[in-house]
C-alpha cells in the first residue's frame, strides 16, 4: 500500500520549484520559441524540439526541463496553427484537425478553431497530467524489479511497435530502426573497452552524440527536403478574427473535449503512434456520436475539439513509458529522452525514488507549460499568423544557421557541425526515399540499453536464449513482440484473399 | 482493439495501398477513397484520407521507378554486408560469452535480410520520390553548408554564415539582390550579438 500511495510532499516541493520566477520565465520563453519554430511549415514537434535542443543546454537541470516542456507544448500547438490556417499539418497527429479546422477557417472562423483547439489541448493535457501524476509512480515501482531480460524485451517491443505504426512502409521502418541500432554501437564497447566502427577517428571514440543526429535527421533533413520547390506553393494564411469561441461553440464541443481527454490518455500510453491514433479515434467517435454527422468536414467545431484534445492528452500520457521505464514511445519522446539525457536526467524507474525533485519537476513543469500555452496562444495567435506571412525562403536560411551554430554550442565541437550535416543529408534522402526517420532515432536512443541488456541477459542465462520465455514479464512481452511481428503477415494473406474474392464478385457483376 | 486494428491495417503497410493499388482493383479503390474524402467515418477510411492529405500538403512529386528502389535496396544490403565484415573482425563470441561483435553481427544480418526484402518488393514500391532537376537545389544548399563547416575553424563564423544566408536567399529562395544582401548581413550581426556578445559562446569568430 505504501508504494501505491502518492507522497504529496515531493509533489508540492516540485511546484514551489516550478513557480520560481526564473523558471516561469524560462517556461514562457520555451512556449514562445516552441510555437515560433513550430509554426514554420514542415517542422513538426520532433523537428522543433531537435532544433531548439541547444538552448536548453548549459542551464540548470530543473530549469532546462521546464523550458523543454514549454517548447514541447508550444511545438505541439504550432502544428495546429498551420493545420488550421494553411492546411499544412506539422505532424501526423494534427492531420485530422485539417478536415474541420481548415473548413472553419475558410468560413472566416479560423479564430474559433484555434481557440477551441487551445482550450481542448489545455483540458486534455491537464487531465492527462493529473492521471500521469498518479499512475507514473505506480508503474515505476512495478518496473523497479525489471532486470536485463525485461528491458531487452521491452526495448525490442518498443522499437518494433514504433516501426509498425510509423508512417510509410513497415519494411523501410525496420531498416531504419536496424541502422539506428547499428549507429548506437559506434564507439567504445562498454563491456570490453574495445573500439567499434570508429575508423580510428578520435571524435567517434565516445560514440555518436544524440543531438547532432536528431537535429540533422529532423531539422536539416526537413529543410533540405523543403528546398525542392515545394515552398513556392505556400499560400497566404486566412485572416484570423475573433479567437474566443462563443458559448455555443463551447457547449457544442464540451462533450468532445471530455471524451477526447480520456481517449487520448488511454491511447497515448501505448507505444507507437499514440497521439496520431488518438486523434483519429477521437474524430471517428465524435462523428459517429453526432446527430448531424454531415457537418463533419464542413466546419464542425467538435471535429477540431475532439482530435486536438485527444492528441495533446496522448502526447502527455506518452511521457509515462518514458519517465517510468526509460522507453520513449515515439519519435518526439525519443527527442525528449535525448534532451533529458543531455541535461543530466536519465529517465527510468529509479527516477521517482532517487531523484524525486527532478521527477516531479518534469511533471509539474508540464502543468505550467500547459497553462502558459493557454494564456499565450489565444492572445498571440495574431503574431503567429504574421510569421506565417513571412516567405519560407527567408525563414529557411535562418533555421539552417540556428541549427549549424546551435549544434556547435552543445559541445563546442566543429565535428558536431559535420555530423549534423551528414545526418541532414541522410534525413533528406530518407524522407525522399520513403524511410521514416522516427524509428532510426528511437532505435539509436534505445540501442545501448538494448545491447547491454541483451548481453547481460545472455550472461545470466548462460547462453540459453530460451530462458527469456521462462520469466513471466519478459516472456509475455516477447510473445506480444512475436504477435506484432507476425500479425501483419497474416493480415496480408487475409487481405489478398479478400481482394481476390472481391475481384471475383466484380467480374461476376460485370458479367 | 484499436491497436490490433492498426497492426493489421498499418496505413501504407505491407497489405495497404502498395499491394492492392497495383492490382486491377485500382479503380475500385479510387472510387472508395473519393467517397472517403467527403465523409471519413471509419478509422480505416480516415487513415486513407489522412495519407492523401499529407501527400497533398507536401506536393509530393511522382514516385521513383524500380531502378531507384533497386539502388536503395542494394545500398542497404551493401551497408549490412560492410557492417557484417566489420563485426566479424570485432570478434563474434558465442551466446554464452557474447563479444564486441555479437550484437553488430545480428544487426548486420538483419539489415542484409531487410535489404533483400526491399529488393524483392522494388517493383511494387511507390513511396520513394523521383529525383528531379529541383533536387539540384538540395545539392547547392548542401554545398553552402560544407563551405560553412570547412571555413568556420579558420576564419570564424561571420563570413561563411553571411555567404550561406546570401546563397539561400538570392539563389535558392529567389529573393531580390538588395533584400538578400541586407538580410544576410543583418542575420550575421544578430547571431553575433546573441551568441558572442550576449551568451559568450566560444564559437570561432573573426571580430
Amino acid at each position: 500500500m505504501d508504494t501505491l500511495a502518492v507522497d504529496i510532499a515531493p509533489v508540492l516541493d516540485g511546484f514551489t520549484v516550478v513557480l520560481e520566477p526564473t523558471n516561469l520565465l524560462y517556461c514562457l520563453i520555451g512556449v514562445t520559441v516552441g510555437m515560433l519554430v513550430g509554426v514554420l511549415p514542415g517542422l513538426g514537434p520532433a523537428a522543433t524540439i531537435a532544433i531548439l535542443l541547444p538552448i536548453t543546454i548549459g542551464i540548470e537541470p530543473v530549469t532546462a526541463i521546464i523550458m523543454l516542456s514549454g517548447i514541447f507544448y508550444g511545438a505541439q500547438y504550432g502544428g495546429t496553427i498551420t493545420s488550421v490556417l494553411l492546411k499544412l499539418p506539422g505532424e501526423a497527429s494534427s492531420v485530422v484537425t485539417v478536415f474541420d479546422g481548415h473548413a472553419l477557417s475558410r468560413q472566416g472562423r479560423a479564430g474559433t478553431a484555434l481557440g477551441i483547439a487551445a482550450i481542448g489541448s489545455f483540458v486534455g493535457g491537464t487531465v492527462s497530467i493529473v492521471a500521469l501524476s498518479f499512475l507514473a509512480p505506480v508503474v515505476a515501482s512495478f518496473a523497479l524489479d525489471f532486470g536485463p531480460p525485461e528491458y531487452t524485451a521491452l526495448a525490442l517491443l518498443g522499437i518494433l511497435l514504433v516501426s509498425t505504426i510509423s508512417s510509410g512502409s513497415r519494411l523501410k521502418a525496420l531498416v531504419a530502426a536496424s541502422i539506428g541500432l547499428l549507429l548506437a554501437t559506434v564507439g567504445r564497447d562498454a563491456f570490453t573497452g574495445g573500439e567499434r566502427f570508429t575508423f580510428g577517428n578520435l571524435n567517434l571514440a565516445d560514440g555518436l552524440d544524440f543531438v547532432p543526429i536528431a537535429m540533422g535527421l529532423f531539422g536539416l533533413g526537413e529543410i533540405l527536403y523543403n528546398l525542392e520547390e515545394r515552398h513556392t506553393a505556400a499560400q497566404a494564411p486566412m485572416k484570423v478574427a475573433n479567437v474566443w469561441p462563443s458559448r455555443r461553440d463551447l457547449r457544442q464541443s464540451s462533450g468532445a473535449i471530455g471524451r477526447g481527454s480520456v481517449l487520448g490518455f488511454v491511447l497515448g500510453i501505448l507505444p507507437g503512434g499514440g497521439a496520431t491514433l488518438a486523434s483519429l479515434a477521437a474524430y471517428a467517435v465524435e462523428k459517429r456520436r453526432s446527430k448531424t454527422p454531415e457537418r463533419f468536414g464542413n466546419g464542425a467545431v467538435e471535429g477540431v475539439a475532439g482530435p486536438e484534445t485527444a492528441n495533446n492528452a496522448a502526447a502527455t500520457s506518452s511521457f509515462i513509458p518514458l519517465l517510468t521505464l526509460g522507453i520513449p514511445a515515439n519519435a518526439t519522446m525519443a527527442v525528449i529522452f535525448g534532451a533529458l539525457l543531455v541535461i543530466g536526467v536519465s529517465p527510468g524507474p529509479q527516477l521517482v525514488t532517487e531523484e524525486p525533485e527532478l521527477f516531479w519537476g518534469v511533471i509539474n513543469s508540464m502543468y505550467i507549460g500547459n497553462i502558459l500555452l493557454l494564456i499565450m496562444s489565444i492572445p498571440l495567435v495574431g503574431l503567429f499568423v504574421k510569421i506565417l506571412r513571412v516567405r519560407p525562403a527567408i525563414l529557411a536560411p535562418i533555421t539552417v544557421l540556428i541549427t549549424l551554430i546551435g549544434v556547435y554550442t552543445v559541445n563546442n565541437s566543429v565535428f558536431d557541425i559535420v555530423l549534423v550535416i551528414v545526418f541532414g543529408v541522410l534525413g533528406y534522402l530518407m524522407k525522399k526515399l520513403g524511410f521514416d526517420p522516427g524509428p532510426l532515432l528511437l532505435a539509436f536512443v534505445l540501442g545501448v540499453l538494448l545491447e547491454e541488456s541483451l548481453r547481460r541477459s545472455l550472461l545470466i542465462f548462460d547462453g540459453n536464449a530460451a530462458e527469456f520465455f521462462t520469466r513471466p514479464i519478459s516472456g509475455t512481452l516477447l510473445v506480444v513482440f512475436l504477435l506484432v511481428a507476425l500479425l501483419p503477415l497474416i493480415g496480408k494473406a487475409f487481405a489478398r484473399r479478400r481482394s481476390a474474392e472481391q475481384q471475383n464478385d466484380t467480374t461476376k457483376e460485370l458479367v | 482493439m484499436t491497436s490490433a486494428h492498426d497492426g493489421a491495417h498499418a496505413p501504407t503497410g505491407p497489405g495497404g495501398s502498395t499491394a492492392a493499388g497495383a492490382s486491377p482493383l485500382g479503380a475500385d479503390d479510387a472510387a472508395r477513397s473519393t467517397t472517403a474524402v467527403e465523409s471519413p467515418s471509419t478509422l480505416h477510411d480516415l487513415e486513407e484520407a489522412v495519407h492523401r492529405l499529407e501527400a497533398e500538403a507536401e506536393h509530393r512529386p511522382p514516385a521513383a521507378g524500380p531502378t531507384t528502389n533497386l539502388v536503395v535496396a542494394t545500398l542497404v544490403v551493401a551497408l549490412g554486408a560492410a557492417a557484417l565484415v566489420g563485426s566479424l573482425s570485432l570478434g563474434v563470441g558465442s551466446a554464452r560469452t557474447p563479444g564486441s561483435g555479437t550484437w553488430p553481427l545480428i544487426l548486420s544480418l538483419l539489415i542484409v535480410v531487410l535489404g533483400l526484402g526491399l529488393a524483392v518488393t522494388a517493383r511494387s514500391t511507390t513511396d520513394a520520390e523521383r529525383f528531379s532537376r529541383s533536387s539540384l537545389l538540395v545539392l547547392a544548399g548542401l554545398a553552402t553548408m560544407v563551405v560553412f563547416v570547412a571555413l568556420i575553424g579558420t576564419i570564424g563564423f561571420e563570413i561563411p554564415a553571411a555567404l550561406l544566408a546570401f546563397v539561400w536567399l538570392r539563389f535558392l529562395g529567389g529573393e531580390g539582390w538588395r533584400l538578400s544582401v541586407v538580410m544576410s548581413l543583418g542575420l550575421v550581426v544578430a547571431f553575433y550579438l546573441i551568441f558572442v556578445a550576449a551568451l559568450s559562446v566560444p564559437i570561432p569568430h573573426l571580430f
